[in-house]
Formats: structure tokens, C-alpha cells, sequence
């Protein structure tokens, strides 16, 4: 299942307007910075974002947030980014703030077919307003639904022609669960290698679940 | 000493041997200064990462390599990476130690507010919810007020980060912990009295007969 590369131009013009798109990334570290700076070329509009955080004010995600790409964003975070802050208190942006590791699992949980997850997390919150929650053994957890989009933008360390992917430290995130619950995904990588070049036991993504790859910067 | 040198240096004294610690964003990243060299100690990033120390020397920084803060770090021998779905079943799965967080405010039955001023400031929960549901012992590392108001209050006016009571409270004046009949005051600060404490505080204090000073360094 060898793939081709496209360029950052043409994976920028297969997301939509108004698409779903979960965007890897920690404050900027492990997102694809590349696809991030072609959709703001590309001027896209009214996208929902999911992802950890929207980063700072031009950096990473930030980038999307300050050229008014997004719409609506499903994060845990947006303390270190006042535009989002202040777009947010303007309604001009959509925020819905999300527990880290319930982010993580309600991806999860899309990517691996499963109807949600039962956590602890947010029980006794606002979190938990309009959520079901259920008693198991005396203990209290709330029903949190899966979360899928139809895009997801990765930043790998090593791609192969396969797609089989190697993440790099804390550039892992939420790239490899999210390469599991996109209808597309679309990977950006540090290094395109030939097949064989990555070990099987360092592959933490099975390229089937890759789309697309983007080719090197020319 | 300054107030979150003393916070720092007293929190300290609560990591042991071989525990799994996760240290919030600011203040309480101060502590890992405070605990002594010969210590087995993991820390735990939650954006995937156990063993690492800060700060990176100047110029050794690699992009790839960030605390929860995004403050650069440097993966120490024997450290694990991992994705964020990994980290977050050892934060929820009861894996972690120790988790020290900051509070915006703490109530009489030891719940914590931390992630937002509702109308003025939200920069959202981060990972603190999950690490309140999930760390065996959960220690509040604050101020004792914020500009003349007290953060210990009869109940909370700002949204809870969850419903469990926190295992202990640690500010520049006291030692306070959360019981089933109310706030223990275990500990006071070197100098403060405990009607200084109990007028800087605007929730009922359980005061034993004597409270002990505030160890700063281990004997």
C-alpha cells in the first residue's frame, strides 16, 4: 500500500471550508506547521479544530486562530493564547474546553470503534452538565461520547512510502491516537524514508491508517 | 525567603522515595528544586514524558522536548516518551504518586477551583481534572490570599475542578489539611501566628491545642 506525496498546497485544498479537523500538537510541539501555514495560505474558513491546545498567537495552531481560519474549537487548553481568549469572550470564536485525558480517550474511543468511555473526570463539574452519568461498583463515572472529524493533521518524526510512522519525545502527543479517528489523514514528517528503513517494533502508526503524505519542502 | 519559596520547599518534604510525581505549571514547578539529589524520583510531563529535569542548559534545547508549561526540558537516562492517551491512563489509572497543582481556591471541604474566572479568565482545565480524579495524593501548592481575599473559603464561588477532596493544603502560612470534620490547620509557616492564619483564612480552621512549626528542610 505504497502512497505517493502531495504538496502542502494540494493537502490544503482537500480540507474544506468548514471541515472538521483534529491537528496534532502541545503548545506547538508535534504539529504540522507546514499544512498549518498552507491552510492559512489557502485562506480556509469556518473550521472546527480539535486538538490539545490552540498554542500561542502565531505559533502552531495559533497560526489558524490568528488568520480568523476557525469557527469552533474542541480543546483542553487555550491559557497561553489571548486571541483565542479574546475572540471567545467576542463570540467570534466557538470554544468547547475538553479534560486533557477525556480528549484523549473520546478520540480514542472513535478511532477504536467503541460507543464512549466511562471516566472519573468531571464528575461534580460543569464538565458533566448534560452528560449522563452512571454508577459502577459505587463509584461515579460520566458517559463521554467518541469524537471523530474528517481530517486529521499529523506531524510524524519518520514517515516511510508505506505511512508507517515514528513520533519523536513529546512531539507524540495526540498524533498517534488522532491517526486513527479521521476519515482522511494526512501526515507531515520530519523524514520520508524508504520502506524497510523503520523497524517494525519502532512503527507506533501502521501506515494503513495513513491518507496522504506530504512531500519534503522544496 | 519569598512565599512560594516556602510553598516549594515545604511540598518538597512530601515526595519520598520511588514515587511517580506530576508537578502543575508555575508554582508548583518550583519544587523540583527542592527535593534532594540522592532522591529516586520520576517526573512525570503529562504531554508524554517521565524522567526529565529543567532548566536545559543555553543553547542545548531540542524542539521536540517541552514540559507541560512548554518550557524546554531535558530527557534524563532511563526517561519514556508516550502519546497523550498513554499519558493521561497513568495520571487516571492511579500510576501517579503525587500530583502537586495550584488553586484559584480551595472550600471547607477540601474542593479545588483552578481553571476558571467566570466573565474574566479562562484558559481551561489542561489536564488538571484528570489529575485531581486520578493521583493517588493530590497537594495544593498556593498563596494563602490573592490581593487581601482569601483562596480558603466556607464554599466555593468559582467553578470546581472536581468533586474529591484534595489530600493537603500547602501555603507560605500553613500546613492545612482537608478532613471529614473540616480544615485541620497541622502546620504553621516560621514567624506566623495561628491568629494570622486563622484571619488571612475565610473558612473555619480545626486548631489543635498546639500547632507545630512548618519543616522547610529534612533533618
Amino acid at each position: 500500500m505504497r502512497k505517493s506525496a502531495i504538496t502542502v498546497e494540494a493537502a490544503a485544498q482537500l480540507v474544506p471550508d468548514g471541515a472538521r479537523v483534529m491537528i496534532g500538537g502541545f503548545l506547538g510541539v508535534g504539529s504540522p506547521d507546514r499544512l498549518i501555514d498552507a491552510l492559512v495560505a489557502r485562506g480556509a474558513r469556518a473550521l472546527t479544530i480539535i486538538g490539545n491546545d490552540t498554542a500561542y498567537p502565531n505559533v502552531g495552531v495559533g497560526r489558524l486562530i490568528e488568520a480568523g481560519c476557525v469557527a469552533r474549537a474542541e480543546v483542553s487548553h487555550i491559557g497561553t493564547n489571548p486571541t483565542t481568549q479574546r475572540l471567545m469572550s467576542a463570540r467570534a470564536i466557538d470554544v468547547e474546553l475538553i479534560p486533557q485525558g477525556t480528549l484523549a480517550e473520546r478520540i480514542r474511543a472513535a478511532g477504536s470503534g467503541l460507543g464512549g468511555v466511562l471516566t472519573p473526570t468531571g464528575v461534580g463539574t460543569i464538565v458533566s452538565d448534560g452528560k449522563q452519568v452512571i454508577e459502577i461498583d459505587g463509584a461515579s463515572f460520566l458517559i463521554e461520547k467518541p469524537l471523530r472529524a474528517d481530517f486529521a493533521l499529523l506531524r510524524a518524526h519518520e514517515a516511510d512510502y508505506y505511512g508507517n510512522l515514528t513520533y519523536r519525545l513529546t512531539a507524540a502527543n495526540f498524533n498517534p491516537v488522532m491517526a486513527f479517528a479521521a476519515d482522511c489523514v494526512i501526515v507531515e514528517a520530519n523524514e520520508i524514508v524508504p520502506v524497510g528503513v523503520i523497524p517494525p517494533d519502532a512503527v507506533r502508526t501502521p501506515g494503513v491508517l495513513v491518507t496522504h503524505i506530504v512531500g519534503r519542502a522544496r | 525567603m519569598d512565599a512560594k519559596d516556602i510553598i516549594a520547599r515545604r511540598v518538597a518534604l512530601e515526595v519520598r522515595d520511588g514515587m511517580l510525581v506530576n508537578l502543575g505549571i508555575g508554582l508548583p514547578t518550583l519544587v523540583a528544586r527542592f527535593i534532594p539529589q540522592g532522591m529516586s524520583v520520576a517526573m512525570q510531563s503529562e504531554n508524554g514524558l517521565i524522567g526529565f529535569s529543567a532548566p536545559v542548559p543555553e543553547g542545548m534545547e531540542n524542539r521536540d522536548l517541552i514540559d507541560a508549561g512548554g518550557g524546554f526540558i531535558a530527557a534524563l537516562p532511563g526517561a519514556a516518551s508516550f502519546d497523550s492517551a498513554t499519558s493521561f491512563a497513568l495520571i487516571r489509572g492511579g500510576h501517579v504518586d503525587m500530583a502537586v497543582l495550584g488553586a484559584l481556591q480551595i472550600d471547607a471541604a477540601g474542593r479545588l477551583a483552578s481553571w476558571m474566572i467566570p466573565g474574566k479568565f479562562t484558559p481551561g482545565m489542561g489536564g488538571a481534572m484528570d489529575l485531581v480524579a486520578g493521583a493517588k495524593r493530590v497537594i495544593v501548592a498556593m498563596q494563602h490570599a490573592a490581593k487581601g481575599e482569601p483562596k480558603i473559603v466556607e464554599s466555593l464561588t468559582l467553578p470546581p475542578t472536581a468533586a474529591r477532596r484534595v489530600s493537603l493544603i500547602v501555603t507560605e502560612l500553613a500546613v492545612i489539611e482537608p478532613t471529614d470534620e473540616g480544615l485541620a490547620l497541622r502546620e504553621r509557616a516560621p514567624g506566623v501566628s495561628v491568629a494570622e492564619i486563622v484571619a488571612c483564612t475565610g473558612a473555619r480552621l480545626i486548631v489543635q491545642e498546639v500547632t507545630p512549626e512548618m519543616p522547610l528542610c529534612r533533618d
